[in-house]
């Protein structure tokens, strides 16, 4: 096992990992709330519509975050993971329906880790670019997969998947809450896996990879292994977080739902919530969610649509979303993580 | 920056929040119809004219008629630019109804929406309405409780397509023979006719020959090649967006008469047929949804709408296509709908549960159709509780003439008894896959 002794963490964990601290009591707070809190007073609406989906686009942007935030690795290809975890719960759950619920996630989430490590196989001899390019292959192979073939989609004429019956022990989880807290709990128990693996000897290695490949090969990494590793980890999450996504807040999902634009959505929560934060992630989905909505709401609320054409209206609200993406990415590029923590910083008293 | 992103922040929570209840105002004896738009995105060309022709119509009623026997409706935008996770938002965000409006059933607006829908729908009680599209099996009102197929389908398609060509080929025992290529977006809509046709080929005695062609369809020469090559005799385009022009183009380069290709619904708008210029001349399509501005409703909200700049249409060349009128007959459904439950309600808004009433027991006859101006414009329509479709399933087939849909047939009706046993079939095996036990049939 790795050597966690306190002076070897001390100089690596510098600078990165300051705010851990602070954060672990955050997230501990968070899952008090997150477990008790919300189920009491979130309503329909806002569990289906809001927290669900923003919990699992988060666990996503966990695991690309894992590989571009940690590793320095770029995926356009999270989307296609997502869509094996997805269909792999899926054909699980029909065709082995003795097995429960959770070890059919965690056996999706490896499915999608076994192609996450191959599509992985070019970042040994290219870099930037080149590999986001190979990685995209992944997007289009597994969007033709799925909509071509319909055995993974059990001979279903719409070639679409939908909910099987989701329960655990008994407790059937297809309600509101029970999706709710079967998403949360899944992202909690990951998110505490994720924590543990970037503060590890696993983390440390990617990190050095990710800061500079050759001295990290100088020192001893073994740099293949962990950029391999990194891409099945990052999978695995994507993996659990397509099912998730299919299953605890769409109840159906087919070859389309996770096209590039799903990826590129991974890709922007990663780089709005902040690159190398586990907490940005969150921060970041909610942002991408949670935007559109809000905008739509304002203009509603305001009664907007009865003096401005509505045409006009729908397309503003795209174009105020790019804009404050822009002006996120300009004023603040480590992301809403960052300010955040500014933030805290202000309204603090300085130790 | 700090400080402009709290006060955004502050804002948008008071926006989310606070707002809302401070403007809003009572609606409660008004209809709530809340209309899923796809106003952005890579389908808002068909979706503009379209919901350019749901709000004319529900304009119209409103201000023309006063209302839905005196109900006016109250209609709110929401934006799901045809994307799924924007429409469960839009779905939880009015299914409850909004400012006291309450809602009497959701309109989703694309069939990948409605069958996300269909658990949520089932759990909540709200009727789910697709005139012209939704999902076959959803025929069976008894296990598909919720949902509202209305007006068309495809298996009928198929039949409506091969009742045409027996027509012109002049009695069903000339079709033996025939080679009939369906050439299909590859998709689950396109995939939808592979089932029923194969049926049709076993017993008329023609060949059927699929071809599929991958989404979006902008690539046919190997297809239309195949087609030569097969020595079709006809071809049962199944198209969607892109691929119909460049299907109609390629049939012009190989060689293929287009007067023997037969578009289905959503390959015969004047967006299909014109962007393949002057070859797309004498190209057929099936039509549920009649393009025309004759009809009398179009006259009426010419009239008292769109010449008095109160339509939603920018670019008013788009009055009486297929989409805008597409939009009419919709609201028309829904709205004859609302005045089936008013007479058992009384008339107020109704709820959900009402408005699940009303429509399993919708009918539009001949002479209210008359009634209403839009006779040709759709055909009577009779739903019950165990039919969720309609009694009878028609269609027109019409020719492009270079400029515009000329109708080549009246209403061409598809034998209700041929697929119904496969269809409740399907709608029993689904029942049983999901545990659900099919509603007894009361009135």
């Amino acid at each position: 096992m790795t050597v966690t002794s306190p002076e070897l963490e001390q100089p690596i964990a510098l600078g990165k990992a300051r705010g851990l601290m602070p954060q672990r009591l955050l997230i501990g707070a968070g899952l008090a709330f997150v477990f008790v809190g919300v189920p009491l007073i979130g309503n329909d609406y806002w569990l289906n519509s809001i927290i669900i989906p923003t919990i699992a686009m988060s666990l996503a942007g966990i695991g690309l975050n894992l590989l571009m935030g940690y590793t320095g690795l770029v995926s356009l290809g999270s989307g296609a993971f997502m869509a094996i975890g997805a269909f792999a719960t899926y054909n699980l759950l029909l065709r082995l329906p003795f097995i429960p619920l959770p070890v059919v996630l965690l056996l999706a989430g490896l499915i999608a880790a076994l192609f996450g490590v191959f599509f992985g196989l070019p970042s040994l001899r290219i870099r930037g670019f080149y590999l986001a390019a190979s990685t995209l292959g992944a997007q289009f192979f597994f969007q033709w997969l799925f909509t071509n073939f319909k055995w993974f989609s059990n001979d279903t004429l719409t070639l679409t998947i939908s909910a099987p019956r989701l329960e655990f022990l008994g407790w059937d989880l297809s309600s509101p809450v029970g999706r709710y807290l079967l998403v949360a709990a899944t992202t909690g128990l990951l998110l505490w896996l994720a924590y543990n693996i970037v503060t590890s000897r696993i983390g440390r290695d990617w990190m050095a990879i990710r800061d500079m490949n050759t001295a990290a090969a100088v020192i001893g990494t073994r740099v293949a292994n962990r950029q391999l590793l990194a891409y099945g980890v990052s999978s695995f999450y994507c993996g659990i977080a397509g099912a998730l996504w299919a299953f605890g807040y769409l109840g159906t999902a087919d070859g389309y739902t996770f096209n590039l634009d799903k990826s590129f959505q991974v890709l922007f929560i990663v780089l709005i919530g902040g690159s190398a934060s586990l907490f940005g992630n969150f921060l970041g989905a909610a942002f991408i969610i949670l935007t559109p909505i809000l905008l739509d709401v304002g203009t509603s609320t305001f009664g907007l649509s009865d003096y401005i054409d509505q045409a006009v209206l729908a397309n503003a609200q795209r174009i105020i979303f790019g804009a404050l993406i822009i002006i996120l990415l300009i004023k603040e590029p480590d992301g809403l993580a960052r300010l955040l923590k500014q933030l805290a910083r202000k309204i603090t008293p300085q130790r | 920056m700090l400080k402009t992103i709290t006060m955004a922040a502050g804002l948008s929570l008071a926006v989310g929040l606070g707002a809302t209840s401070a403007l809003a105002e009572d609606h409660s004896n008004e209809q709530l119809q809340p209309l899923f738009t796809y106003r952005t995105g890579p389908y808002a060309p068909s979706g503009i004219p379209f919901l350019a022709g749901d709000r004319d119509y529900l304009r119209y009623i409103n201000e023309v008629e006063g209302g839905v026997d005196g109900v006016k409706i109250y209609i709110q935008e929401c934006e799901t630019a045809y994307t799924i996770e924007r429409g469960i938002e839009c779905y939880e965000r009015y299914k409850n109804g909004y400012e006291g409006a309450p809602v009497a059933a959701i309109f989703p607006h694309s069939s990948g929406l409605d069958i996300a829908l269909t658990e949520k729908a089932r759990a909540d009680k709200i009727s789910i309405v697709t005139p012209g599209g939704g999902q076959s099996v959803a025929i069976d009102g008894r296990v598909f409780q919720y949902l509202y197929p209305l007006v068309f389908d495809y298996w009928s398609e198929a039949q409506i397509v091969v009742d045409y060509l027996a027509k012109v080929k002049g009695g069903y025992d000339k079709l033996k023979g025939v080679k009939l290529v369906t050439l299909y977006h590859d998709s689950g809509y396109g995939r939808e006719t592979i089932e029923p046709l194969k049926i049709l080929a076993e017993k008329y005695g023609f060949e059927d020959i699929q071809i599929p062609v991958p989404h979006p369809g902008d690539q046919q020469q190997a297809q239309w090649q195949q087609i030569k090559q097969a020595g079709a005799d006809y071809v049962f385009l199944r198209g969607w967006g892109v691929m119909n022009p460049v299907a109609i183009k390629t049939a012009a380069r190989v060689g293929f008469p287009v007067d023997h290709v037969i578009g289905d619904i959503w390959s015969g708008s004047e967006d299909d047929a014109r962007p393949a210029g002057s070859v797309s001349k004498g190209y057929l399509s099936v039509s549920a949804f009649p393009p025309g501005t004759d009809f009398p409703i179009l006259q009426k909200i010419k009239a008292s709408i769109l010449d008095q700049g109160k339509s939603d249409l920018k670019d008013k060349s788009k009055f009486g296509t297929v989409y805008y009128n597409y939009g009419i007959i919709e609201q028309i459904i829904y709205t004859e709908a609302l005045r089936t439950g008013h007479k058992k309600f009384g008339n107020r808004p109704l709820t959900a549960a009402e408005g699940q009433w009303a429509f399993e027991h919708l009918e539009i006859t001949k002479e209210r159709l008359a009634e209403i101006g839009a006779t040709g414009l759709l055909a009577p329509l009779k739903v019950t509780p165990e039919n969720h479709r309609s009694q009878t399933v028609s269609a027109k087939i019409q020719q492009w003439d270079g400029k515009q849909w000329v109708a080549l047939t009246d209403w061409l009706t598809a034998d209700p008894a041929q697929f119904q046993d496969i269809l409740y079939g399907k709608a029993e095996a689904y029942a049983k896959e999901k545990g659900i036990t099919p509603a007894p049939v009361t009135n």
